[in-house]
Parts: C-alpha cells; structure tokens; sequence
C-alpha cells in the first residue's frame, strides 16, 4: 500500500514523542479545546475504518462460494469478485441493519451498551488515578450476586424493590472493588495481581453461592438462580429498559467528577504522578481507595442492567465477557467518560449487528469480535494508521498509561 | 512508472498463462454453460433429499460455541444431518454470553426459522418466553425439561424438551472400568457440579458398586460420592489444563481408569491418561472419532445421541408431528450407549455388559 520509496523515512517523523504528557495530563482543562480533541477524533475514525477493510478482507476469505472461484479465479475472475463483493456488502448490509436499521435493532444496541459503558467507566476511572483495573468482572459477578439474591427473594413494593435491588449490586461492587484499593494503598499489592486473582474468587463465590437451595430455583440442582421477581425490574419502553439512561447519567457523574470536583483532580494527579501528588500534600492512600470502591460500584451498575434490566438469571457466566470488554472500551474512550461512551455504543452496536451478520449473512460469529480488536490494535497505533492513510503531523498522545510495577 | 508499467506487464503475463490451467479445471462443474444441466438433473435425482425446501430450521448455542467438540457441536450436527438428507434451510447462532440467549432466539424468529433448537439448561428461560410468544415456531431444547413440582411436563405444545438418561451407559462404563482395574481404584471427575454432568459420574460409580457386587473385589472410586453430592470438579469446560492436572492427581492416587465428564476440559484427563499410561472412557461422542488421538487409552466412550434426537425433533416440526413431550434418550431407544469397546476388553467382559444392558432395558437394574 504504501510507497516504497518514502517507506523507510516515514517512521522517524513520528518517532520523538511529547516529552511530558504526565504533567499534560495532570494539568486541569477547563477550556473546551476543540482543536486538540479532532486529531484523536479522526483517529479513532480512521481506525474503525481500517478495521472494516481489514475485516472485508477476512469476510471474503472466509467465505466459501469465494474461494470456491479461487481455482477457476484466471478463467473467471469476475465470479470471484461478484462473490467476494456479494459477501463483504451482506455482511456488512446485515451489521448495520442489526444495529441501526429500525427500533428492535437501536434496543439491541442499547441494551448491550449500556452494560459496557457502565463497566467501562468504572476502568477509565480507575486509569485516570494511575490503576489498571481488570477486576471489572469479579465485581460484576459479586454485585450480580447481591441484586439477583434482593431481587428474588425479598418482597418490596415495584419500584423500591428495584432500587434497593440496584443498591444492594452497588453496595457488593464498591466492596468488592475497595478491597482492591485497600490492598493497594495499605500493601502496596499491585492492582493488577489483586484484581486479576480476585475475579478468579468472585467467580468461585459465587458458584459457591448457588450451590446453595436458597439461590437455586425449586426442584432443580442446576447452577442457575431464579430471574428477578417482576417488582425488581427496571422500568422499560418495549425492550429498552432504563439502563442506557442509567449509563449515560453515570458518565455524567464520573464526567463531573474528573473534570471539576476536588476528588477527581487529586485522582489524576495521583495518576499522572503519586509522589509529587503526595508532596502536594493529597492523600495517596485514599485516593486509591476510593477510584477502586467508585470503579467497583460502576462494575455493579453495570451488572444490574443484565439482571435487573433483562431478567436474566444469575449464573457464573452472568457478567459474560463485559468486565473484560470494559478495558477495550476505556482505551477505546481513551479514558475519557466521553470516550467511554462512544467506545460504549460502537461496541455495543458491533455487538448487536454482529448477531444479525451471523443469523442472516452466515459470518462467523468471531468476526465482530475480530472487528473489535482490529478497532483496538489501530486505535492503539495511530502512528500506523496515519502512516497508512498518509497523514502529516501528529495527534495528541494517548491520555491513557499504563502505571509499571511499583508505580 | 516505470516499475509499476513492468509489474502490470508481468502481473498480465502470469494471468494469461495461469488462465490455461485454471480453466481445464473448471470445466467439468462451474462452467456456467453446464451448470443449467446439471441443476436440473440434481433436483430430478435427489427429489426425495428436497423434501422440505421451504422448511427452515435454525439453532442458538450456549456460550461454549459450536465448535467445543462436545454437546454443541454434536447437536448442530443433528441440525446439520437434518438439513442435508431433507434438503431444509439452515441458519445457526453462537451465544457469547447469557445475557444474549434472548435476543438470539428472537433474531431466528425473525429470520423466519420453522424449528428453533436451544442447546442447554441456560437457554430454559429464553426458550420457554419465546416459545409463548412465537406459538408457530416448533423449539427444542438439549438436556432440559419443563417440569412442575411432581415432575410433569409443563412444556407448552410448542416445546420439547430432549433429555438422555446417560447414567445407564456410564453404569455399563462404571462396570468396564471396575473390571479393566489393575490397582483397584477408578477416577471420575466433572466439569461443574450440575446435574446433567453428575449424572454421568453416578452411574458410573453404581457400575463399579456393581461390580463389586458381583465379582466380591474391592474397587475404589475417588472424584465423587452420589451420597453427599461431592466430588472433583475442574468448574471450566474449556482449560484442558485444569483437567489434566485433576487426571494426574487421581493417577498419583492410584487410579487407573480415568472417567473424565468436562466437555473439551475432559480432554486433559485423557492426555494424563496417555502420558501415564492408564487407561480412560470418553462421553459425549465415541472418542476414538472426535479425540482420534487418544483413542489408544480409550476402553469405549458413554455416547449421548444428541444429533439422533435433534434431527428427529427437527424432522418431527417439519413433518408436522411435532409433541410437546419430553425425549428421554436411553439404552432402550439406543439415545445413549457404549461406543465399540476397544481391545483391551475381553470377549467375557463385553458378554457380561451386553447382559447388564439387557438387564437395564428390561427395567431389572435401576440406575440414576
């Protein structure tokens, strides 16, 4: 693709990097600076489209009319094309019309966006205070736990019974995530290896927990709860329930948070650099304890939308792969609540028209998944996908980094 | 310029000669010319595979995926086997996680699908509200069944519950592992401690009480205990470490028969079977066709017929037969059995199995 001649002296361009984004990052931006915010933007664009191409590529590979014409491809050349070409626009026809193409569609969209949202908010809170949070899904599982348990066998009023529903996932999720935090802040144990290994006892506590004949449904032995009593449920316009409006007022909230309260200016300080942080007189400490306990009560949010919203059961598998979706959707957001949004939604709408790709177009089911991670691994090098599409100059750093051991 | 007039020249070169062999190739089938002929003589010789042209049947996995060499890729196969020998239509979907069972099933609907297969107990909510709301669409559902509080059948007309009473070939395995047993101890272990699995495990171990029953030896078994509901369990279907290194802990305790129930998980037990030199039973399918390279340690394998009964539900909906009463697969309606015994199991023993399964279908031995 590129031209050989200027390949070898692109890469140099891009090579000195800005030498401060700590203090860059650190430093409060009450201006909207629109300037500084389109480089990532069309970044971001570009990525999702590369990975589309990329993905195209992969559809007509793997598509067995296609390659079917591959032998006879010198004879006839134009089947293989006409194939190729049929199978990249059902596809992709199927992925958009699964996600936007009418209302059962957006309420797919939304539904599974709210959940990664939510989670990925609680890991774009924590990256900003310098933590890297992969125990999304353990306090997904836990705070699972606690609203299916309040939702199904206490007996509240509709309405109430649903808030202290969602109270009780909150509640379970900031405990499970504060743990994290104090660990971190009283230990020095590294957030990573906590929250990691903690998932693995979330899972294992609750299965532990539906073990039980008090979380089992009557007459049956299967690791598997009885849904939510219809007074627990989330109020809902056909099948769109009150999560993505739950979402988008957690971004608010975290936005608020971050951008204009005391808290969150000392949580990115304390990102950006815990010892001159410290030296500035901001508890360490407690900063980290609490982005781990809001990153947790965000993981519960999250976790309510599946049990609360949709009535599902509560199984080990009840927090499916969001905890984990979560971190791509934060660095997807660049950690922004922003961000995270949008990066929520694209997911979510990948998510949904990646289910009709597979019922109406028979597209492997992992190539959304493909798809996702191609949207990662481009966003994640924009110097590639600036290369490749030749553009000049260079964008903003990511805001996201990655604390090493012992920062 | 230069290069790429070059590179187009000798691109155009290739081409042209390439073009010569590709054609001989394609004569024969994809030559437009003969694809008329050759249409009309498919559907004039293959009428009575174009049954059902018009019939669409279609199926959600759990979250194990189509492709885990185990209960979801055994039932598409009956969805499969269904599809080619009456000539329906077919659309699949892979489940990634529980909270999409809902939106899948209702994505088939909307596809037009005539059969709706649900694979696994964790589709039983999602099934059960669509079957409500779609009372057009024929459902299935491997390994669950409604039922109420005596145990009836609760299903409405439009959903069938398939179900295998696998704990009577796993008694037979019980019996051939108890007398394969060189050091007087078997070993069972499960993938989650979940009904459909455990029921493999006490079958298993009733085969071994049997045995000594019968014979007066002593065989141990370790991994699991009918009494108190306990036992090993890896609690992953798919780390195929986790089950090897649950089978190596039970060969150091001296277990020569490893009976592993965990889907691709189970996998590991056979690999610490064959890299200790012990012997092991596969379930599911006949493990010396899906785990050909374990067949070696294999004594036979506890088969499951899910694809028998998934093609006959399908083909029920198609035939408009369909009942809502519940599968039950057994030694009798062959829905479960024995795989052909390796030879390492003498021509006495398998007399003495065949004798027991007689005894089972004739209702003189219980077992479960």
């Amino acid at each position: 693709m590129s031209d050989p001649q200027k390949g070898p002296a692109a890469p140099p361009v891009v090579d000195p990097e800005r030498v401060d984004p700590h203090e860059a990052a650190a430093a409060p931006r009450r201006r909207f600076d629109a300037s500084a915010f389109v480089p990532t933007v069309v970044d971001s664009v570009l990525a999702v489209v590369l990975a589309l191409v990329v993905g195209a590529v992969l559809i007509v590979f793997s598509t067995e009319r296609v390659l079917g014409s591959l032998p006879y491809f010198f004879s006839y050349p134009w089947d293989f094309f006409r194939f190729a070409g049929e199978a990249v626009g059902d596809g992709y026809a199927a992925l958009v019309n699964g996600s936007l193409g009418g209302a059962d569609a957006l309420t797919r969209t939304l539904n599974r966006a709210a959940p990664l949202i939510c989670a990925g908010l609680g890991v774009s809170l924590a990256f900003r205070a310098g933590l890297f949070n992969i125990g999304a899904q353990g306090q997904m599982l836990v705070a699972g736990l606690a609203a299916g348990y309040v939702g199904f066998t206490w007996d509240l009023p509709t309405g109430l019974h649903a808030l202290v529903a969602l109270l009780a996932a909150l509640v379970a999720g900031a405990l499970w995530g504060g743990v994290i935090g104090l660990l971190k802040a009283r230990t020095g144990a590294h957030e990573v290896i906590t929250t990691i290994m903690l998932n693995n006892v979330a899972r294992f506590v609750v299965l532990y927990f539906l073990g039980l004949e008090a979380f089992q449904r009557p007459n049956s032995d299967n690791k598997l709860s009885p849904p939510v009593d219809d007074s627990a449920t989330f109020p809902a316009i056909g099948n769109l329930h009150l999560g993505i409006v739950l979402a988008v007022l957690a971004a608010l909230v975290v936005w608020w948070l971050l951008e204009r309260s005391t808290l969150g200016f000392e949580m990115r300080a304390v990102g950006a650099n815990p010892d001159a942080a410290r030296t500035a007189g901001m508890s360490v400490p407690r900063v980290y304890v609490t982005a781990m306990t809001l990153a947790g009560v965000l993981a519960g949010l999250a976790v309510t939308m599946t049990v609360l919203g949709q009535q599902n059961s509560v199984t080990d598998q009840v927090a499916g792969t969001v905890g984990f979706d979560a971190i791509t959707v934060a660095l997807l957001g660049r950690a922004t609540p922003v961000g995270t949004v949008l990066a929520g939604l694209l997911f979510g709408a990948l998510s949904a028209g990646g289910l009709s790709m597979q019922g109406a177009a028979g597209i492997a089911p992992e190539l959304s998944q493909v798809l996702q991670a191609l949207i990662v691994l481009f966003v994640a090098a924009p110097a590639l996908v600036r290369g490749i599409f030749r553009i000049k100059g260079r964008g903003q750093g990511s805001s996201v980094e990655a604390k090493g051991w012992g920062g | 310029m230069k290069k790429t007039a070059r590179i187009a020249a000798v691109a155009t070169m290739v081409a042209l000669s390439l073009s010569a062999c590709g054609e001989r190739e394609t004569d024969a089938g994809e030559d437009p010319a003969s694809t008329p002929s050759e249409s009309t003589s498919e559907s004039a010789s293959a009428d009575p595979s174009q049954q059902f042209p018009d019939f669409k049947a279609c199926m959600v996995s759990d979250s194990g995926g189509f492709d885990d060499k185990s209960f979801n890729q055994t039932s598409r196969q009956g969805l499969r086997d269904a599809v080619e020998a009456y000539g329906m239509q077919e659309a699949d979907i892979e489940s990634n996680d529980p909270s999409e069972f809902n939106d899948n099933i209702n994505e088939l609907v909307s596809q037009g699908c005539n059969s709706i297969t649900t694979v696994g107990f964790l589709l039983g909510d999602s099934t059960l509200a669509a079957a409500k709301k779609n009372k057009d669409v024929d459902f299935s559902i491997v390994d669950f069944a409604y039922t109420d509080d005596k145990g009836d059948n609760t299903a409405p007309a439009n959903v069938k519950g398939l179900t295998f009473n696998t704990a009577e070939p796993s008694f037979l395995a019980g019996y051939t592992a108890a007398a394969s047993s060189e050091s007087g101890v078997v070993g069972t272990f499960g993938g989650l401690n979940i009904p459909t699995v455990t029921i493999f495990m006490t079958g298993f171990v009733q085969g071994v009480e049997r045995y000594n029953e019968d014979t007066g030896s002593d065989v141990q078994v370790i991994g699991w205990d009918p009494e108190s509901a306990e036992g090993s369990f890896t609690n992953d279907f798919e780390d195929k470490n986790l089950g090897q290194s649950t089978a190596t802990e039970m060969i150091n305790q001296g277990a020569d028969v490893i009976f592993p129930v965990a889907g691709p998980a189970g996998l590991g037990g056979l690999q610490a079977a064959q890299d200790n030199d012990v012997k092991a039973i596969w379930v599911d399918t006949d493990g010396c066709v899906s785990a050909e390279e374990y067949c070696d340690v294999l004594l036979t394998s506890v088969m499951k017929g899910m694809d028998v009964a998934v093609q006959d539900a399908v083909l029920a909906s198609a035939e408009d037969e369909f009942s809502n009463e519940v599968y039950v697969g057994t030694l009798e309606n062959e829905g479960v059995k024995l795989a052909p015994f390796s030879d390492d199991v003498d021509e006495e023993l398998q007399a003495t199995i065949e004798d027991l399964k007689q005894q089972i279908i004739d209702g003189e031995i219980t077992v479960g």
